[in-house]
């Protein structure tokens, strides 16, 4: 059997149109996810507006130095996640597996980060319902219903990145098996392209995390 | 859709551009840019974000359509934020 035989669905012309198809259906999808995000980025930027002071206070107690390094991270499982998509468009399957593969452990080293991140949080009392202590904000000229705020901000935006994440790796991980049975060719790879839209617009939502959750002002004070 | 192939040099110089965005943007928290930072920070993530949807995400090469569904994302946010913020940054001109 040709390729088109073997990967093109009945309802499509051919292989172009199906692959145009899938990625609009994506972009589609991304764009309701903007939506999902948006709404956690409005919540947010009403009460930033208002509270401005009480979250810098909050924000410079959440660690910046893991918050870069992930970013770093993600930024480059982002490089991988393109990479991935050159070599099947080339046909090099092994470069294929290696970048999807190293593009699946990048993503789970920012995850596994994100976890001691949190545990860090937590012993340092910042969790409001398990471990926030209101006393100790007053000192510091800040109102603690806004820092009990801003940290559920935190962990609402990261939590939701961190779950998104989650997904792309679970995806990529059945998408490697594939790969790894010579699943895709240079005339089929849409599969893979589109995952690699998700992962990217993933990659988007984080980059537009680390300055409003983490750069909250100057940290000269 | 013609099928296009981005050279690996781009890939890295894009990457690397990313990077120094990040390094920059955590480096000038740590300079007093007073109510600066704001702007700043999202000015480096909205670049960092054109350069990944461009390059990375193929939108330089993409149909129009999808550029129409990538806009239309852009442009439900936009109501999203300007209709709500319209009502919650005008509470305080509307003092009574």
């Amino acid at each position: 059997m040709s390729a088109k035989e073997t990967y093109l669905w009945h309802h499509f012309d051919d292989l172009e149109q199906q692959h145009e198809a899938t990625a609009l259906g994506m972009w589609t999808f991304l764009a309701t996810e903007v939506l999902i995000f948006g709404g956690l980025f409005t919540g947010y930027t009403v009460y930033r507006a208002r509270y401005s002071p009480d979250f810098a206070v909050a924000s410079h107690h959440l660690n910046i130095v893991i918050a870069a390094v992930n970013t770093v991270v993600l930024l480059g499982s982002s490089l991988t996640m393109a990479l991935s998509v050159r070599a099947v468009q080339t046909g090099q399957r092994r470069k294929l597996l290696t970048c999807m593969i190293l593009t699946a452990m990048l993503g789970s080293m920012f995850l596994m980060l994100k976890a001691v991140e949190y545990s860090e949080d937590y012993k340092e009392n910042l969790v409001p319902g398990l471990a926030f202590q209101d006393r100790d904000w007053s000192p510091r000229g800040a109102d603690p219903a806004p820092v009990k705020m801003f940290l559920m901000f935190y962990y609402i935006m990261t939590g939701l990145h961190a779950v998104h994440l989650l997904i792309g790796i679970a995806v990529l991980a059945v998408m490697t098996d594939l790969a790894r049975r010579n699943w895709f060719s240079p005339e089929y790879y849409t599969p893979i392209e589109a995952w690699g839209l998700y992962w990217h617009f993933v990659d988007i939502v984080w980059i537009f995390l680390l300055p409003l959750l983490y750069l909250v002002g100057s940290h000269t004070r | 859709m013609a099928k296009h192939i981005t050279s690996e040099k781009t890939y890295y110089l894009i990457f690397a551009a990313l990077i120094g965005m990040t390094l920059l943007t955590v480096a000038l928290s740590f300079v007093e840019l007073g109510g600066l930072h704001l702007i700043v920070g999202l000015a480096i993530a909205t670049t960092k974000a054109v350069l990944v949807a461009l390059f990375f995400m193929h939108l330089l090469y993409s149909s129009r359509l999808s550029w129409t569904m990538f806009l239309s994302g852009l442009f439900w946010l936009g109501i999203l934020l300007s209709l709500t913020l319209a009502d919650y940054l005008s509470r305080n001109v509307m003092s009574y």
